[in-house]
């Protein structure tokens, strides 16, 4: 929520990073696959899951960086007046 | 002069890629996906002075991504979701030409699950990050990101046991029923 809306997330995101600290301690315990690899559920059909979730999220991945984001990327890297209120801006 | 650190820049544009697959997953539109990713990158740049270095610049591009589309999907929600198979729009080649059909059936499958679930699934068992990450991520407890995966991973099963079965077996009006029986 905070983080869509305006600028003003920074400090939510910094708890965010810092929340997952405390969580990892729980991993160490718990089974990741216990409940899904149960006995209701083939094995091959979640195989097929995996591979086909895999596939398709791979195949947009292969697809690299389109060339829209790396001249997004290149304007906002590029010291300009009008670029001041970061407060590294004023070169021109 | 560079505004930014390189380092940091290349890492942000290393993770363009997973951050679109990412976007295509939540939003079902490539259009939609690029907007989200081009916005992330803009907030990502706007915002770098509060990422701290040495953590999970990942992680952290992929809450302010999810956060975005969170926000634009409430304001969204009363429209019809963009079912064009955005996946399906996107693939340049077929993993297993063999499995065409069996692939499509997975796409709708996984289209018919609840956002909760779909990201989950999308994060832990695609973009590779562990349940504690992705419980960042999404602001929720890892106890719950395990229950939404265990959750997506048993209906996708269920979905495609159904198509099995009709691999050889009832017409297709029948599977129809009988997928739409379980949705109930």
């Amino acid at each position: 929520m905070s983080l869509g809306g305006s600028m003003s997330g920074k400090e939510k995101m910094n708890q965010e990073q810092s929340g997952g600290a405390s969580a990892s301690a729980e991993s160490l315990t718990g089974e990741h696959m216990s409940e899904a690899s149960g006995s209701t559920l083939g094995s091959d059909i979640q195989a097929k899951i995996g591979q086909h979730l895999r596939a398709m999220y791979d195949d947009v991945v292969r697809q690299g960086v389109p060339d829209r984001f790396l001249d997004l990327l290149a304007k906002l890297d590029q010291p300009k007046a009008g670029d001041g209120p970061d407060g590294e801006g004023g070169r021109s | 002069m560079s505004k930014f650190d390189p380092g940091l820049r290349d890492e942000i544009i290393a993770a363009i890629p997973n951050l679109r697959a990412f976007a295509i997953s939540l939003s079902g539109s490539v259009d939609r996906a690029d907007d989200l990713v081009q916005e992330t990158l803009l907030r990502a740049f706007g915002n770098i002075s509060s990422f701290r270095p040495g953590t999970n610049l990942p992680a952290w591009l992929f809450t302010i991504l999810r956060n975005l589309f969170r926000s634009e999907y409430r304001k969204r929600r009363r429209e019809v979701p963009d079912s064009d198979g955005a996946f399906a729009a996107t693939l340049t080649t077929n993993p297993d030409q063999n499995t065409h059909l069996d692939f499509e059936d997975f796409r709708m499958a996984l289209d018919k699950l609840p956002p909760d679930q779909r990201e989950a699934l999308v994060l832990v068992g695609a973009s590779g990050f562990s349940y504690e990450e992705a419980a960042d991520i999404c602001q929720c407890a890892v106890g719950t990101i395990k229950s939404r995966v265990n959750r997506a991973r048993r209906r996708l099963g269920e979905l495609l046991a159904i198509e099995d079965i009709g691999d050889f077996g009832p017409d297709k009006t029948t599977r129809a029923v009988v997928v739409a029986g379980e949705r109930v």
